[in-house]
C-alpha cells in the first residue's frame, strides 16, 4: 500500500489546490498514467503517477484548495514502493508547457520555508500606517505579484510608449506569473516575448529607450542580467552623461533578485550592491505590495534607467494596498516600519520582514527597535537612517547579499559620516555568509541571514 | 514572403559609374569625403599637440561608406556607431566646430566635453553614438529599430560596426531578434580588415562577413566600400528592403583604414607597401575624382573651391576647438540624472 503524496511544484511551493482527478477509486493505473491536476496561483501542473496499483482511496477531494505539500492524497494498493511516494508532477500537455529548466519555477506561495527559518516572508504584525497613505482611503490585499502586474497595466493604460518585454512575458504569462493578462489586455505589439538572450534584448530594450520609448524590459531573475550587464551600465547608465544630457534611456530593469529557495548559488545571487554602485542607474528594492505597486509606477515615469529588484519567495505574500486612484510612491525615500527606541535595523527587500520579526522578539525583551525600509538604494536615504541612529545609538544593517562592499558597509559609512558621535557601539551588519549560496537545506540556512541572526546582532550592538 | 529567400549572395559588384548621378551629387561627395580625411588628418595633427587625450580612432581611407550611406538617408533614419565615428557625424550634418571641440574636451563638444573622441551624439541629426564597447551599438541599433516599427515611423536604423565588433555575441543575438520581428535595420558592416591588431584572417572562421547573417535568413551582399557609388546604390537597396517590412539586411563594405586603429598604434602588424597599394589604387577619393573626369563634370574650378572651403572648415574647426574653454567644473554633476517630472 502506498500513499500518493501533494507534489510540490516548484522550489518555493507549499500549498495547492487538487483541481481535478482523473482516477477514481478502484481504477488501476501504472508508472506515467496522469491521474490528477494541481493548480497553484501560477500554475497547472498535472500529476502522473509513479507506482502501479488500485487506487484504493481518494483522500482529498477534487476542488479542494490550500492541499499543504506532502499531504497524502490517495492511497494504492499494489505492489508499489512500501514507503510513501510524493507523485511526479508533470507539465500539462497543452502547449503551456513548462520548460524543464532548472531556473523555471512556476508556483510560489510562500510563507515559511521547508526547513528552519530561512527564508521566511514575514509579515508584520501592527505595520505602521504609511505616511503617503491618503486619510481615508481604504485598503485591499493585494499579493506583491498582482500589485506589480496593476503597476505595469495602470502604467501601460496611461502611457502608450510603455511596453513590457522578456522571457516568457506574454503567452505564458510571466514566469512567475507577474505579467498575467497583460497579453490579453495590451496585445502581442506592446508585451513582447523575447528569445533567451538577455545581452541582445536589454540593448534593445536600451536602444528602444534612447529612440524615446519607455519599455519594461523583465528580466527571468536578475542572475541572467549578468549576461545584459555592460548595456546595463555601459549604455543605459552612462549615455546620458556622456552625450551632454542628449541622450534619454527611461527604462525600468526589473525582475527577481535574491534566493529564492534551494536554487543553489548561480540563481540566488543578490544585486542590490552592484547596481547600487553605478551614478545614472536608480535602484529600487521594495518590500511590501504597497510599495512594489508605487514604486514601480514611479520607476515606469521616471526618465532615469531604474533597476527594479523584487523578491521571489514576496511574490505570492499578501498586503494592503490603498485602493486610490494613481498610488505612487516616491523614488528615493525611506520608510520607517517600526519605531523604537533602542536600535535601528535597516534593511531592504525581503530582509524588512526578517527585522520586523526580530523587532518584535527583541521588543518581546525589552529592546524596542525601529526598523528601516530602505526601499531606494540608489539614491539612498540616509538621512532617515541618520535622524534614527541620532535617536537610538545602535544601528544594525541587513541584507541578503555578502557584506563586503555591501548595502550595510554604505549605510554604515554614511551613518559614520554624519552620526558619528552619536553612536554608542560599533554597528552591526547581518548578511549572507561570504560563500556561494550553497544548496543543502540546513547550509542554505546557516548562510542566509535569519531573524535570530538579526536579534543577536541587535543585542550584542546594545551590549545584552 | 522572402522567408525562403537565399540568405546570401556570394560576390559582389563595384557599380559601374552611374550616369544618373547628378554633377551636384558628385561635387555634394567629393566635398564630403573630402572633408572627413581632412578633419580627421587635422585631429591627428590634434592629438600629436596633445590637445586630443585619450583614444582617437580616425577614419582616414573609410569615408566613402559614411558618405554613400547618408546620401540615400531619409530625415528620422537614424545612424549608430561604434568609436571610429568622426566621419559618421560629419556625414550626418554635425557640426565640425562641436565634433572636434568634443575632442578636445571643451565646452563647445557636442556633450560638452564629456564623451570625447568615442562618445558623441546628436539627437538634431539622428545621431544616436559613438559607442565605446565593441559591438554594443548592434544591439542599440536594433532597438532603435524596433522603436521604429512600434512607432511605425517608416524610418531605418543604420547600424554600422567593423569586421571586429563581428564576433561578439551579442551581433547575432540582434540579428536573430531583428529577423524574427522584421525590424528595419541595416546592418552596415565596415571591414577595413584589422580588428586592432589582429586580421580578420587571424581572428573569423567565417571572413566574408556578408554571410554572417545566413542561419537567420538575413539578407547579405558585399559591396566596394572604396568606391561612394557602389555603397550609396547597395545602401538604397538594402533601406528599401527594411523600409518595405522585410527585415533587416546586412552590408560588407569592403574597405581599409590607412591610419593605425588608433593614435598610438603603430600598425606593424601589416607592411608599408599593404598600405601604399590600397591607397594608389583604391582611394575612395581618388576614384570619385577620376569617375568626375570620366563623366566630364570634374570641373577644376568647383574642386578647387570645394578644397579651400574644407580647409577654412577644419581650420575654423581647430581653432573653436583649441580656444573653447574647459567645460565649468559645475557640469561635473549635470546630465547624470534627469529630474523626475511629479
Amino acid at each position: 500500500m502506498t500513499d500518493i503524496l501533494m507534489p510540490a511544484l516548484s522550489p518555493t511551493m507549499e500549498e495547492g489546490t487538487l483541481a481535478k482527478w482523473h482516477v477514481k477509486k478502484g481504477d488501476a493505473v501504472k508508472s506515467g498514467d496522469i491521474i490528477a491536476e494541481i493548480e497553484t496561483d501560477k500554475a497547472t501542473m498535472e500529476v502522473e503517477a509513479v507506482d502501479e496499483g488500485v487506487v484504493e482511496d481518494i483522500l482529498v477531494a477534487e476542488g479542494t484548495e490550500a492541499v499543504k505539500v506532502n499531504t497524502p492524497i490517495a492511497r494504492l494498493a499494489g505492489e508499489g514502493a512500501s514507503a510513501a511516494a510524493p507523485a511526479e508532477p508533470t507539465a500539462k500537455a497543452n502547449g503551456a508547457a513548462a520548460s524543464d529548466a532548472p531556473e523555471e519555477q512556476p508556483a510560489a506561495e510562500a510563507k515559511a520555508p521547508p526547513t528552519g527559518e530561512g527564508p521566511a516572508a514575514v509579515t508584520p504584525a501592527e505595520p505602521l500606517r504609511d505616511p503617503e497613505l491618503p486619510q481615508g482611503a481604504t485598503l485591499t490585499k493585494v499579493t506583491v505579484r498582482d500589485a506589480l502586474r496593476d503597476a505595469m497595466a495602470e502604467e501601460m493604460r496611461r502611457d502608450e510608449s510603455v511596453f513590457l518585454m522578456g522571457e516568457e512575458v506574454a503567452q505564458y504569462q510571466g514566469a512567475y506569473k507577474v505579467s498575467r493578462g497583460l497579453l490579453d489586455e495590451f496585445g502581442e505589439r506592446r508585451v513582447i516575448d523575447t528569445p533567451i538572450t538577455e545581452h541582445g534584448f536589454t540593448g534593445l530594450g536600451v536602444g528602444a529607450a534612447m529612440a524615446g520609448l519607455k519599455p519594461i524590459v523583465e528580466f527571468m531573475t536578475w542572475n541572467f542580467a549578468m549576461q545584459a550587464i555592460d548595456q546595463i551600465i555601459n549604455s543605459a547608465a552612462k549615455t546620458l552623461y556622456m552625450s551632454g544630457g542628449q541622450i534619454r534611456c527611461s527604462i525600468v530593469l526589473r525582475g527577481p533578485n535574491g534566493a529564492a529557495s534551494r536554487v543553489a548559488a548561480q540563481h540566488s545571487h543578490d544585486y542590490s550592491s552592484w547596481y547600487a554602485n553605478v551614478p545614472g542607474l536608480k535602484v529600487v528594492a521594495p518590500y511590501d505590495a504597497a510599495d512594489a505597486k508605487g514604486l514601480l509606477k514611479a520607476a515606469i515615469r521616471d526618465p532615469n534607467p531604474v533597476v527594479f529588484l523584487e523578491h521571489e519567495m514576496l511574490y505570492g505574500v499578501e498586503f494592503d494596498v490603498p485602493d486610490v486612484d494613481d498610488w505612487i510612491v516616491p523614488i528615493g525615500k525611506a520608510k520607517v516600519r517600526r519605531t523604537g527606541a533602542d536600535v535601528t535595523i535597516t534593511a531592504h527587500s525581503r530582509m524588512v520582514g526578517l527585522a520586523l520579526k526580530a523587532a518584535e522578539e527583541l521588543a518581546a525583551e525589552g529592546i524596542e527597535a525601529e526598523v528601516i525600509d530602505l526601499r531606494t538604494l540608489r539614491p539612498l536615504d540616509h538621512e532617515t537612517v541618520v535622524e534614527s541612529v541620532k535617536k537610538t545609538g545602535r544601528l544594525v544593517t541587513a541584507e541578503e547579499g555578502w557584506g563586503s562592499m555591501g548595502v550595510g558597509a554604505e549605510v554604515i559609512a554614511r551613518v559614520l559620516e554624519h552620526a558619528f558621535d552619536y553612536l554608542d557601539a560599533p554597528p552591526a551588519r547581518v548578511c549572507q555568509e561570504d560563500v556561494p549560496l550553497p544548496y543543502a537545506a540546513n547550509l542554505e540556512v546557516l548562510s542566509l541571514p535569519s531573524v535570530e541572526k538579526i536579534v543577536q546582532a541587535a543585542k550584542a550592538v546594545s551590549y545584552r | 514572403m522572402a522567408r525562403a529567400r537565399a540568405a546570401a549572395k556570394p560576390g559582389g559588384k563595384t557599380t559601374k559609374p552611374d550616369a544618373k548621378t547628378g554633377k551636384d551629387d558628385l561635387l555634394g561627395y567629393y566635398r564630403d569625403m573630402l572633408l572627413i580625411r581632412r578633419f580627421e588628418e587635422r585631429a591627428g595633427q590634434l592629438y600629436g599637440m596633445g590637445l586630443i587625450g585619450g583614444f582617437c580612432h580616425l577614419y582616414i581611407g573609410q569615408e566613402a561608406i559614411a558618405v554613400g550611406v547618408q546620401a540615400i538617408k531619409k530625415p528620422g533614419d537614424q545612424v549608430i556607431t561604434g568609436y571610429r565615428d568622426h566621419g559618421h557625424m560629419l556625414a550626418c550634418g554635425m557640426d565640425p566646430r562641436e565634433v572636434m571641440a568634443e575632442l578636445t574636451g571643451r565646452a563647445g563638444g557636442s556633450s560638452h566635453g564629456k564623451g570625447g573622441s568615442m562618445h558623441m551624439f546628436s539627437t538634431a541629426a539622428d545621431f544616436y553614438g559613438g559607442h565605446g564597447i565593441v559591438g554594443a551599438q548592434v544591439s542599440l541599433g536594433t532597438g532603435l529599430a524596433m522603436a521604429n516599427r512600434y512607432r511605425n515611423t517608416g524610418n531605418v536604423s543604420f547600424t554600422y560596426f567593423g569586421d571586429g565588433a563581428a564576433n561578439q555575441g551579442q551581433v547575432y543575438e540582434s540579428f536573430n531578434m531583428a529577423e524574427l520581428w522584421r525590424l528595419p535595420v541595416v546592418y552596415v558592416i565596415e571591414n577595413n580588415q584589422y580588428a586592432m591588431g589582429t586580421s580578420i584572417e587571424r581572428s573569423s572562421a567565417e571572413t566574408e562577413l556578408f554571410r554572417r547573417g545566413a542561419s537567420f535568413r538575413i539578407p547579405g551582399e558585399v559591396v566596394d566600400g572604396m568606391d561612394v557609388i557602389a555603397v550609396r546604390d547597395a545602401a538604397a537597396k538594402a533601406a528599401e528592403h527594411a523600409r518595405a517590412g522585410e527585415g533587416p539586411y546586412i552590408l560588407e563594405m569592403k574597405t581599409y583604414r590607412y591610419r593605425g586603429h588608433s593614435m598610438s598604434d603603430p600598425a606593424k602588424y601589416r607592411t608599408r607597401e599593404e598600405v601604399d597599394e590600397v591607397r594608389k589604387t583604391r582611394d575612395p577619393i581618388e576614384h570619385l575624382q577620376e569617375l568626375m573626369a570620366r563623366q566630364g563634370v570634374a570641373d577644376d574650378a568647383a574642386l578647387k573651391a570645394i578644397d579651400a572651403d574644407v580647409k577654412r572648415i577644419v581650420a575654423d574647426a581647430a581653432e573653436f576647438a583649441r580656444t573653447s574653454p574647459e567645460p565649468d567644473p559645475s557640469e561635473l554633476y549635470t546630465d547624470v540624472y534627469l529630474e523626475a517630472a511629479r
